[in-house]
């Protein structure tokens, strides 16, 4: 079906993952690198997703493995062959813009065929295929449209369908569903991701959206400062981040500056700057006397005295704010001199509610409380 | 789906639907003008709340539509007259006192009498020997006979020469005006004059187009050597397109240079484009002069590299090379701008999006990066070739005698014939055909399409 896939050497294409990047460095201006050794691999059918804030070298990665841009250094290898002197439209591989890029002199159905045509397909047979890839987005009778006359939900569903039209095995997509409204936003997540999976193609999407993040994908890469901060299914990464980065960049986090006191096995002690101290999970500290940065989800925070009780180390907090959320209260509380402390509670019909003024005892499992770097 | 839905047009959630439904509320039979809330009908508030706003404007646009008014339609209008209307033959003008006065009644009264085709008679010359009086009287035999002389080469001098001796014309007046000169007989000489005796006359189109009406009124070819204007109609209309080409090849790269490179690089190359607007036209011209003329640079350059001898210096100057050369240089920046204009918002991801579909960079530019540009070229083009068409100082300087254009001639017979009459006439064919291309490049790219900055 392309180029790529007829030249695959069959021992490599055996034994490693799809996407590959080997070690690649790149740099703009020959002083300040824009990513920084990075090696990932992607297995094929993997929905992956580059997350980070603008800046941290996930759009130039992805411009890298599109062809776009060429790598500073290392290798960048597509099923099992190095691509790095491949030109872009020999990749085979299939794009989503940010901005659509729809061609706007052609219609919808122009667009469609155009990888086809360049690809010297018969009449018929490049006819069926773009039946078939509107139908897949639900936009069959548009074919004859200018994309100037579609909104902008329709516009990406066609650049969808007109990156899957010619079959690539994979995908890129550049913040594909940055330009529209939420609601839009997260009926074209689901779509995505079920049509990526029932496809079975493997996909590279960047996005500086957590929740799109969370939501889509197989695996997420955080990247920020050109490193690969961490690399894991989204559960993980939620509920076990390796660092105070991206602890902080998914999801909402409290994070409790403070010094280990005791460290022994999977558990320790950390004494905050108010001198309190709370029990919390070693991730990155293994000697005591180190600066830590402890992070506990807002959601894991425990108040009701019928829970903490059985709790070794609780802390004091004064509430300064309660915020109705619908499903949830939002509490703001003054923790260790920190006003910037949030707890969570699922708005139930027993759920009590603080006001502003009380001061309370809050603790946590000590799972869920992970003494990080110091940054 | 909601966005599609939307746009598939009437659903039950249209906000036009919507208002439509509450305008039918309030009027039932649905034909009654709708009301403003004090009961006056909808139209006649918004006019009188818009009337403010539209006097503004017109004020705002008085001024510089009083100075197209006076300083463009006008001479164009007039030009135009001038083109159809020639009453030298017919009014004397006194430009002293700003009297008029009518002249060659005799003859005009015999032609109307007389169908054309008519030889002369001894009534006819009769009619001439009294105007002849009324001309010596009024010192208008040159202008006269310059009138006639415009249809008739060589016979101004006839009129001069009459004219001084219509005291001593007696009858039989055939005989003695033939006495004076015998080219008095020529038809065409008299079909010339029955033509000029009606100033309204489409005698210069014709002239302009290489025709002219011969003793019988009928329209026929000029002699061949005479005839210059429809070859360099043909001569500028070539000269544009292939002046157009050039610029569009040069202009096209260096415009995708400025609108690819960071906006601060683009304008420092921006200045060069624009340099050659800051510059005389006077300067540019000469020096290309200097440059191209067979003692100059570039020849001199030639020579002493070797590449040409001393004997074989190429002729790059006051001809057609010359004209072609001065022009693309002068035009370019009107190629330029337009296209920049065009491709600067066109989105880099188009031509990324073509390539990572499977189109190599050729394909990719040609058919997706070409097309979006069409309204740049358009323009650019039709700038180029309309100021081309109708250039005039450079072809005056640098085209020798092989590459001037038709502007060269019209204002050859403004300035130096005085022939206002057809160089109005060549400068009417010229607008009208500019127009007609512009009628075309409407029909063919459209109007809409059309970019210019």
């Amino acid at each position: 079906m392309n180029e790529i896939a007829t030249d695959i050497r069959p021992e490599a294409a055996t034994d490693e993952p799809f996407v590959v990047f080997d070690r690649v460095q790149k740099s703009y201006d020959g002083e300040t690198l824009v990513v920084k050794d990075l090696n990932l691999a992607v297995p094929r059918g993997e929905f992956l997703t580059m997350l980070g804030p603008s800046g941290s070298g996930k759009t130039t990665c992805l411009m890298m493995l599109a062809g776009f841009e060429t790598a500073t250094h290392g290798e960048i290898r597509l099923a099992g062959r190095s691509i790095n002197d491949i030109p872009p439209h020999r990749r085979g591989i299939g794009m989503v813009f940010q901005n659509y890029a729809l061609f706007p002199h052609m219609t919808v159905g122009e667009n469609l065929a155009f990888p086809l045509e360049v690809r010297s397909m018969g009449r018929s047979e490049r006819e069926e295929k773009i039946r078939r890839a509107l139908g897949m987005v639900q936009m069959e009778d548009f074919a004859d449209r200018r994309p100037a006359q579609l909104s902008g939900g329709q516009q990406q569903r066609i650049a969808l369908a007109r990156a899957l039209v010619f079959e690539p095995e994979l995908v890129l997509m550049d913040e594909p569903l940055g330009a529209l409204d939420k609601q839009l936003r997260e009926t074209l997540q689901f779509e995505i991701t079920n049509l990526a999976h029932q496809l079975g193609i493997t996909t590279v999407y960047v996005t500086h959206d957590q929740t799109e993040a969370l939501t889509m994908s197989d695996r997420v890469a955080v990247f920020n400062d050109g490193v690969i901060q961490q690399l894991a299914p989204p559960d993980e990464l939620y509920e076990r981040p390796q660092n105070s980065f991206v602890a902080q960049f998914i999801g909402e986090n409290n994070k409790l500056p403070g010094t280990v006191e005791t460290i022994a096995g999977d558990a320790c002690t950390v004494r905050l700057e108010d001198g309190s101290v709370i029990d919390a999970t070693p991730v990155n500290v293994s000697e005591p006397g180190e600066a830590t940065l402890v992070s506990v989800r807002p959601e894991r925070v425990e108040f009701k005295p019928e829970v903490t009780a059985g709790m070794e180390h609780t802390v004091e907090a004064e509430v300064l704010e309660f915020v109705y959320m619908g499903d949830t209260y939002r509490t703001r509380l003054r923790v260790a001199g920190d006003e910037g402390f949030v707890m969570k509670c699922r708005n139930s019909l027993d759920q009590e509610r603080l006001s502003p003024g009380m001061r309370i005892r809050i603790g946590w499992d000590p799972r869920d409380a992970r003494a990080l770097d110091r940054v | 789906m909601t966005d599609a839905a939307a746009s598939r047009g009437a659903s039950p959630l249209d906000p036009h639907a919507a208002v439509a439904a509450v305008g039918g509320g309030v009027a039932p039979t649905g034909t009654a003008p709708l009301r403003a809330a004090d009961g006056r009908p909808l139209k006649a508030a918004l006019q009188r709340a818009e009337r403010v706003n539209r006097r503004r404007a017109f004020l705002l646009v008085a001024p510089l539509l009083l100075f197209v008014l006076v300083t463009f339609l006008f001479p164009i209008g007039n030009l135009l007259k001038q083109s159809i209307w020639n009453d030298g033959f017919v009014v004397h003008e006194n430009f002293a006192t700003g009297t008029r006065t009518p002249i060659m009644q005799n003859l005009g009264g015999w032609f109307d009498a007389n169908p054309p085709g008519t030889p002369a008679n001894e009534e006819a010359f009769a009619a001439l020997a009294a105007d002849m009086a009324q001309l010596r009287e009024l010192r208008a035999q040159g202008s006269v006979g310059t009138r006639i002389n415009y249809e008739v080469p060589g016979t101004r001098s006839l009129f001069t020469k009459t004219a001084r001796r219509a005291d001593d014309l007696r009858p039989p007046f055939m005989e003695a005006i033939l006495d004076v000169d015998e080219d008095w007989a020529d038809p065409a000489l008299w079909a010339a004059m029955r033509g000029a005796s009606s100033p309204l006359t489409l005698n210069f189109y014709l002239a302009a187009v290489d025709l002219e009406r011969n003793a019988q009124g009928d329209i026929v070819p000029v002699n061949e050597n005479r005839a210059i204007y429809r070859d360099l109609f043909g001569k500028t209309l070539v000269l544009s397109l292939v002046i157009t080409g050039a610029t569009l090849l040069l202009g096209f790269p260096v415009a995708y240079l400025l609108a690819t490179l960071p906006l601060a690089k683009s304008n420092l190359l921006m200045i060069f484009v624009l340099l050659p607007f800051w510059t005389s036209l006077l300067v540019r011209t000469t020096s290309w002069i200097v440059l191209l003329q067979s003692q100059g640079v570039v020849n001199d350059g030639l020579v002493a590299a070797g590449i040409i001898g001393d004997g074989s210096r190429i002729q790059m100057m006051y001809n057609q090379m010359g004209t072609v050369i001065a022009m693309t240089h002068i035009l370019l920046p009107f190629m330029v701008l337009p296209l920049y204009s065009v491709m600067r918002p066109i989105d880099p991801s188009y031509m990324r999006a073509a390539r990572s579909l499977g189109a190599n960079s050729f394909t990719a530019f040609r058919r997706v990066y070409l097309p979006l540009t069409i309204p740049g070229i358009g323009a650019g083009a039709l700038l180029v070739f309309i100021l081309a068409v109708g250039y005039y100082i450079t072809p005056a300087l640098v085209g020798g005698a092989d590459g001037q254009l038709i502007s060269n001639l019209i204002a050859f017979h403004i300035l130096d014939s005085l022939n206002w009459s057809l160089g109005a006439a060549l400068a009417s064919l010229l607008l009208f055909g500019v127009l007609i291309l512009y009628w075309l490049y409407d029909r063919l790219v459209g109007i809409d399409n059309l970019k210019l900055g």
